[in-house]
């Protein structure tokens, strides 16, 4: 077999597969979800992800891929890996929410009292 | 006086437009998505510099309008250093062409923070947090890739034994340096602070300095290497079919 023209498929070393085979810190490459700030004490908010060998290079990447056009003040990079999260089959779990209107906030008419209270001479 | 500070003002454009130009070259050829992103809206910072720069020498006596200055000048009349003027190469080539030129601009322009040339000092404050990510990029690159391995090393140490004695082409002194010292502190100091500034990170990546360089003077002075030429004719292939055209 010969070498193929992308540098990826050649670290592969598929040509000599009875070989030792150790991956070099840094040579895999592995995503990280990116959290933008947009001013100072506001909440980081998901953007998007990058693909980096490390945090630092991750933090990098994300500065030009999610800084640079809105408002940013800092971000954050998170090990995709990292991040734990319920399985979608278990989604059922909050199928029964919407019945439960007695805990939404919005049930509180609290604004119509303030702008009353405002309106006032 | 005020010749002089032009020259200063047209050789620190030239580089930013030339190495401007050069970096772009790698858009959509980049190792990585991200890289390519990375590396093309540094290229285009770059080109950003230059134009607050010529802008500069408009505002100044006998001043030429930006895009006719750079793009429509004889090759002599470039005052750009011959670090900026090479191909793309390898990507290693082009990032330790850009760590070095990246921390020569940032002591260059923290030196013109105490400039006595308003427009420069303004200029200065004004990219400084823009060239504190062009060097955070490079240095986590140079050291990443100082440590990869035998063969990422190998690669390095080499881009580095043929950039520097280009990068030192960079501090190529001028006549009457010594008048500018009230604008700023002059190529040789500036050399040294540069020395300081990539020394730590050469250290960290374990990659080391050639001892015997010849520095890569004459650009400064309108000698160039033949790939300006190339360079100039493609840069300014649209701009000269219609050179009075509104962009």
């Amino acid at each position: 077999m010969t070498d193929s023209l992308d540098p990826r498929v050649n670290r592969l070393r598929l040509n000599n597969i009875d070989a030792p085979f150790t991956i070099e810190e840094g040579e895999n490459w592995q995503a990280y979800e990116v959290f933008h700030q947009e001013k100072r004490g506001a909440h980081h908010e998901h953007v998007g992800c990058v693909h980096a060998p490390d945090p630092q290079m991750a933090l990098i990447f994300a500065k030009e891929q999610f800084g640079r056009r809105k408002k940013c003040v800092n971000l954050w990079v998170v090990r995709s890996a990292d991040i734990l999260a319920f399985d979608l089959e278990d989604e059922d779990m909050f199928a029964n929410n919407m019945e439960k209107t007695y805990r939404d906030a919005s049930g509180f008419k609290v604004m119509e009292k303030i702008n009353k209270f405002k309106g006032k001479p | 006086m005020e010749n002089l500070i032009k020259e200063l003002v047209t050789k620190m454009a030239d580089d930013a437009l030339i190495l401007g130009h050069r970096n772009s070259e790698w858009t959509g050829l980049g190792p990585v998505m991200e890289e390519d992103i990375a590396f093309s809206s540094m290229a285009q910072d770059k080109i950003g510099h230059a134009w607050a720069l010529y802008r500069m020498l408009q505002e100044m006596e006998g001043g030429q309008d930006p895009d006719q200055f750079a793009f429509l000048r004889p090759e002599s009349e470039y005052k750009c250093c011959h670090l900026t003027e090479m191909p793309i190469g390898t990507y290693e080539f082009s990032l330790m062409r850009h760590f070095l030129f990246d921390h020569a601009e940032t002591v260059r322009y923290n030196s013109l923070l105490e400039s006595g040339f308003l427009p420069l000092q303004q200029l200065a404050k004004k990219v400084k947090g823009e060239l504190k990510y062009h060097t955070l990029h490079a240095d986590a690159w140079i050291i990443q890739l100082g440590k990869g391995g035998e063969e990422s090393h190998a690669k390095m140490q080499a881009a580095l034994d043929n950039c520097f004695p280009l990068a030192t082409g960079i501090f190529e002194p001028g006549p009457d340096d010594t008048q500018l010292s009230d604008i700023y502190p002059g190529e040789k100091i500036l050399q040294e602070r540069w020395m300081d500034s990539i020394y730590p990170v050469l250290t960290k990546a374990a990659l080391n300095i050639p001892e015997k360089v010849t520095p890569a003077y004459g650009g400064r002075y309108g000698q160039h290497t033949p790939y300006l030429h190339g360079l100039l004719e493609e840069m300014g292939e649209v701009f000269r079919q219609d050179p009075a055209a509104t962009w």
